[in-house]
């Protein structure tokens, strides 16, 4: 069936806000709804497993608020929070990456690359230098840290009228500078290294409600933003000269992005550590999957984010308890194959540039 | 109706166009040849407000360019930049983004756009490639698409910045009969041309720049008798009469291609 076909189907359904109808657009919803499901079942899972086990009968009568002292508090004070941070966590770098990858117009990009992993990384060290040594002082820390690189980054984009190249090579150039920092406070401090270590490793073992409930706050602000603004993320992807021969301010609507992006991943840095792979083979895996359209790719990145970052986490706290491996490692040790097995074996894409 | 009125522009302290005042009448096509580096592109990037003006005014119907904001130059004006790069999504997509100077926050297509969107294609012959990703598409199809595009957007004005690169002969043939359509609808076209043969039989006024400035206006007619290709390029375009209109051919040194 043709697009014109699709289109009068379209027009006598007079439904608004698909973007086109027919096998796409069905495809695309099973797409989502097939990634929901797995998500669904990563968090479910993750809220059930682990030391102690519980029936997803069981669970929903705990969660309900029915009996069982000790059991309801391992759900609410230990499952339910690390299940939510991972899955906000997964969610908000996933959607960080593939703004940036877009909007950088660069397939390398991702949250380190533009130095917010390495701003909060230097907050860290700094409050650990400082010898305060909270969790939540550590997360708000990390968060300082990672919004002062924002800043700089909102700062030197305005400067450079957002030029791609100029964004990442200064993200770079950011990236160094903030880790010869770090890098020298650890030397003379060598106790902030071992302090410091837990966050620069990156997981989910000490979240609590204090440290996640701030960040989940700003990333849903920035989903919500972010979310209206697909069409002129689409439209920046289209080059610099077309954008603006269509009316889109591409400087400033890049900058708009940059900033969400960086946003969207210091809150999560915040939290869990620092977790960078995930920002760059979520959305490479999820474009092969849904295209490059942003009313799309957005969504299914948050859910394949959530859904793949719960796993990881799940099976790092199973696989060998009592102890823990931490989730960056397993998150690599099962992302990276995965992800070279597409690149192999997916046809099409970029294959051949 | 496009007044250039001595525009100055460029980039950093010394500037690359140079007092170019220029009328770009209604519904005809206009030509700007030039030599590479002449400042063609830079004046239509000072002309849509790309690149800020040293001096001088741009007045669409009247109305000067300052006072417009980008959506509304993009309502008057649709421009098919010179390098245009692949992006990854289909072409119906592509030219349904054609839509986005009208739509206001949160920008989403509505129902007409996707009707208009479809038009467009229609006109262009391309109704079939809806589906078909950018990066699958021939340079002609995706050039096609483009131009679908800026149809899309419906600005009296299309600018493209010299259109017919990476199109063969075939291709390029096909594109003059679709620049005369297009001014036939009562689209006012302004090309940049490196094929001034192509700009001599398809417009209705060449512009030749040299180092920033205009050197001459006119008829293609006019062009060709003041001898403006040889000063330019030291190329001479001579001019035959057949039964079926006026021809043109090269010379240089005493010979003709």
């Amino acid at each position: 069936m043709g697009w014109k076909k699709r289109m009068q189907g379209r027009r006598n359904r007079k439904r608004n806000g698909e973007v086109q109808g027919g096998w796409r657009q069905r495809h695309w919803r099973l797409l989502l709804g097939g990634a929901c499901l797995l998500s669904l079942l990563a968090v479910c899972s993750s809220l059930c497993l682990g030391n102690v086990n519980f029936s997803p009968a069981r669970l929903v009568s705990l969660l309900a608020g029915s009996g069982g002292g000790m059991e309801r508090s391992i759900i609410l004070y230990a499952r339910l929070p690390r299940t939510l941070a991972a899955s906000f966590a997964g969610a908000a770098l996933a959607v960080s990456g593939a703004v940036l990858q877009n909007v950088l117009a660069n397939k390398l990009a991702s949250p380190g690359i533009i130095g917010v992993n390495a701003g909060a990384g230097l907050g860290v060290t700094l409050c650990c230098a400082f010898g305060i040594l909270s969790g939540g002082a550590v997360s708000f820390a990390a968060f300082a840290g990672s919004l002062a690189t924002v800043f700089l980054i909102f700062l030197f984009s305005s400067r450079t009228s957002a030029s791609k190249t100029t964004v990442i090579l200064g993200g770079v150039a950011m990236n160094s500078v903030l880790n010869a920092i770090c890098e020298s406070v650890t030397v003379l401090d060598t106790d902030v290294a071992m302090l410091s270590i837990d966050f620069r490793v990156g997981g989910f073992s000490a979240v609590s409600y204090t440290r996640l409930v701030p960040a989940m706050v700003l990333i849903l602000l920035a989903f919500g933003v972010l979310f209206t603004l697909c069409n002129e993320l689409d439209v920046v992807t289209l080059g610099d000269e077309t954008a603006r021969g269509i009316g889109l301010s591409v400087g400033r609507y890049r900058m708009l992005f940059l900033v969400l992006a960086a946003l969207l991943a210091g809150a999560a840095v915040s939290f869990a550590g620092l977790l960078g792979f995930i920002g760059l083979i979520v959305p490479h895996f999820v474009r092969r999957f849904a295209g490059n359209e942003s009313g799309r790719f957005l969504p299914l990145c948050v859910v394949a984010g959530a859904g793949f970052v719960t796993f990881c986490d799940m099976v790092s706290r199973l696989l060998f308890a009592p102890y823990e491996l931490p989730v960056g490692i397993l998150m690599s040790v099962i992302g990276g194959p995965v992800f070279l097995f597409l690149l192999v074996r997916h046809k099409g894409g970029h294959r051949y540039d | 109706m496009i007044e250039l009125k001595s525009v100055s522009a460029g980039y950093g302290k010394c500037g690359i166009v140079h007092d170019v005042s220029l009328t770009i009448p209604e519904g005809k096509v206009t030509a700007l040849i030039g030599r590479n580096g002449s400042g063609k592109s830079t004046l239509l990037k000072a002309m849509l407000g790309f690149i800020p003006r040293s001096g001088g005014d741009i007045l669409f119907n009247g109305i000067p360019l300052n006072r417009m904001s980008r959506a509304e130059i993009a309502r008057e004006i649709a421009y098919l930049p010179q390098g245009k790069n692949v992006p990854d999504i289909s072409a119906g997509r592509m030219v349904l983004h054609g839509r986005f100077p009208y739509l206001k926050y949160p920008r989403k297509y509505r129902e007409q756009d996707f009707v208009i969107a479809e038009d467009a294609m229609r006109q262009m012959g391309i109704s079939g490639l809806a589906q078909k990703r950018m990066a699958e598409l021939s340079g002609g199809m995706r050039q096609k698409v483009y131009i679908a595009m800026a149809l899309a957007q419906q600005a009296p004005a299309i600018v493209m910045d010299e259109p017919t690169t990476y199109l063969d002969i075939g291709e390029q043939f096909k594109f003059a009969g679709m620049v005369r359509q297009l001014s036939e609808s009562g689209k006012t076209v302004l090309l940049v041309l490196h094929d001034i043969l192509l700009a001599l039989k398809i417009s209705d006024q060449v512009a030749a720049m040299q180092q920033g400035r205009i050197l001459q206006c006119g008829t293609p007619g006019e062009m060709v008798d003041s001898n403006v290709t040889g000063r330019l390029y030291g190329v001479a375009v001579k001019s035959f009469r057949t039964d079926r209109g006026v021809q043109y051919y090269y010379e240089a040194d005493g010979e003709s291609l």
